[in-house]
């Protein structure tokens, strides 16, 4: 059983199950709000599920690619919460729950995940099908674009505001059963910090 | 207060995180007493900037946040269900690095079943001088404390308080409206060419300088000022008064005599800081001043702070150098108050805000 978190677009938790699947899930698609919610949403899909913590093996915590301060917010709360309940974080390509989602409806093909990076640019990871343990197989990306970018051509396009917490945590129910290396816990930002360096100007004339 | 009483065996065991600027700091207490007071820092990938960006120091606080936990755990040898309750600091700070403590608090509260306190981070900075530390016990236990008028000051803020009570009563008298003084060390360091952090810089070059060789101006300490802004600070003009003096002899191919610009801009900041901070402890009747936050490093400030308390019969009160920094000691601290009080947790859908009030003591 594991608590699934992702906040790299609004903000998504969830509890799931190899086994019987997603037990519950709570999001907020305020895109400023991943603070405030953040505690609540755990709060709520343990409550629902009537999970208790200690029947909880790991974290499923989305990576990103996320451009933006709420991010982090959820991967300080499921790092947190692995340490405080002596639990592994199992990261998750937050487009990886997209394409869960996607291909658990039967549907076969390729599969162009996009997602909003802001400041006219996007996201973009691209999917050639699930694999016969339902896990989808990501062949490119993620990757950032300008927004007028050119894309890879695929089947489908999913233009995703909000990244399900629930098939997150099943991408790593699976990839666990399935013994496959998980990605590197670290953030996906795609882009360099901010930084403006200007020289001291001059104040007289 | 005699329940948290420093240095007091007994009392509550709180963990306290603070990421409010660029240090990621977890702290434990038991009461007044710290257990444990992990900082990690990410000022060294500020320097080439030559002052915090906020987002380098919020992915930082993000990679630091967890390594520290655990060595803060390990140091004072606690287990986290050994923990009365977990404190965050909720504001004031930077919104994106306030949010990665606030997430990673709300984790781990969730996680472990503890109350959680969302705590002001200048109010912890005031409660550093209830605390002990048991690993650079220096100075005598606390008095009570109270009321004091606290003087913090750092890259981040400079407020002038007035406390009556640490958890119920903290008056915000005034603070910069402009850069904070550590910000204008930073700046002036740049200028100067002195590196980053300024204050160390500014430090050694004032040295062999003559702190009265330029009177450079004192911010807002006229009598038409100080009717609308008299505990308030501003340290732009200062910093521009400099630059157009370095700029002035540079032009006039004279050589920039920097010991005495870094001792002389020193000085004005000195000056106008203890200035207001004692005005407040005459008007308020207060005979104590508190000094806090990171620029309470600089000698001078703590020479002429000295010199001018005992000349006013101020007692002077300055917390471990370790306390007075941005830490998680102190808003473990605060946090061990409120429970001590009796305050319940708070919701869990707080969240950071950046310019919270002096008067919040608790979300
Ligand atoms: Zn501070």
């Amino acid at each position: 059983m594991l608590l699934a978190i992702d906040s790299s677009a609004g903000t998504s938790a969830a509890v799931v199950d190899f086994a019987t699947g997603i037990l519950a899930e709570a999001s907020s698609d305020d895109p400023l709000r991943h603070a405030e919610v953040v505690g609540e949403l755990i709060a709520e899909v343990l409550a629902q599920s009537a999970v208790r913590v200690e029947a909880l093996s790991a974290v499923a915590l989305g990576t990103g690619p996320g451009p933006f301060t709420g991010l982090r917010v959820g991967m300080a709360a499921g790092r947190a919460f692995a340490l405080g309940a002596g639990i592994p974080v199992a990261p998750v390509i937050s487009h990886d729950a997209v394409a869960a989602g996607h291909y658990s409806s039967g549907a076969a093909g390729s599969l162009l995940v996009v997602t909003d990076a802001r400041r006219r640019e996007v996201f973009w990871s691209l999917y050639s099908g699930a694999d016969p343990e339902s896990i989808p197989h990501r062949i490119e990306g993620p990757a950032l674009a300008k927004a007028d970018a050119t894309l890879p051509d695929a089947d489908r396009r999913i233009d995703a505001r909000s990244i399900p917490a629930g098939w997150l945590g099943m991408v790593a129910e699976r990839s666990w059963a399935a013994g496959r290396a998980f990605p590197s816990g670290d953030a996906v930002y795609l882009r360099s910090p901010d930084v403006t360096l200007s020289a001291p100007k001059r104040v007289t004339g | 207060m005699s329940a948290v009483a420093a240095g007091s065996a007994g009392g509550q065991l709180v963990l306290g995180i603070e990421t409010s600027c660029d240090e990621t700091g977890i702290g434990i207490v038991r009461g007044g007493t710290v257990l444990a007071n992990v900082i990690s820092s990410s000022m060294e990938q500020h320097a080439r900037f030559g002052g915090v960006v906020p987002e380098v120091a919020a992915r930082a606080h993000l990679e630091a946040i967890e390594p520290a936990l655990r060595e803060a755990l390990a140091v004072a040898d606690v287990r986290l269900s050994d923990l009365d309750a977990i404190a965050v600091t909720a504001g004031p700070g930077l919104a994106g690095a306030l949010m990665v403590g606030v997430g990673a608090a709300k984790g781990l509260a969730l996680a472990t079943g503890k109350p959680l306190y969302g705590v002001n981070h200048l109010v912890g900075h005031v409660g550093a001088d209830y605390l002990v530390d048991t690993n650079a016990p220096d100075r005598a236990a606390a008095d009570d404390g109270e009321p004091t008028i606290a003087l913090l000051v750092s890259g981040g803020h400079t407020s002038l308080l007035l406390v009556r009570d640490l958890i119920s009563d903290v008056e915000l008298l005034g603070e910069t409206i402009d850069d904070a003084a550590g910000e204008a060390f930073d700046k002036v360091a740049r200028l100067l060419g002195l590196g980053y952090p300024g204050g160390p810089g500014i430090d050694r070059a004032a040295a062999d300088g003559s702190p009265t060789a330029i009177r450079f101006p004192r911010g807002l300490t006229q009598p038409k000022d100080l009717a609308a802004h008299r505990y308030d600070f501003s340290f732009s003009g200062l910093k521009t008064s400099v630059a157009r003096w370095v700029e002035r002899q540079t032009d006039g191919a004279m050589e920039v005599d920097v010991a005495d610009v870094a001792a002389s801009f020193r000085e004005a900041v000195v000056d106008v800081l203890l200035g207001k901070a004692i005005a407040a402890c005459q008007d308020f009747d207060v005979p104590r001043l508190l000094l806090g936050g990171g620029v309470v490093a600089n000698a001078r400030l703590r020479a002429v702070a000295a010199e001018r308390t005992e000349a006013a019969g101020i007692a002077l009160r300055i917390p471990p150098f370790s306390l007075c920094t941005d830490n998680g000691a102190m808003i473990a601290g605060v946090g061990a108050r409120l429970v001590a009080a009796g305050h319940p947790p708070s919701a869990l859908g707080f969240g950071a805000d950046s310019s919270l009030p002096v008067t919040t003591a608790q979300v």
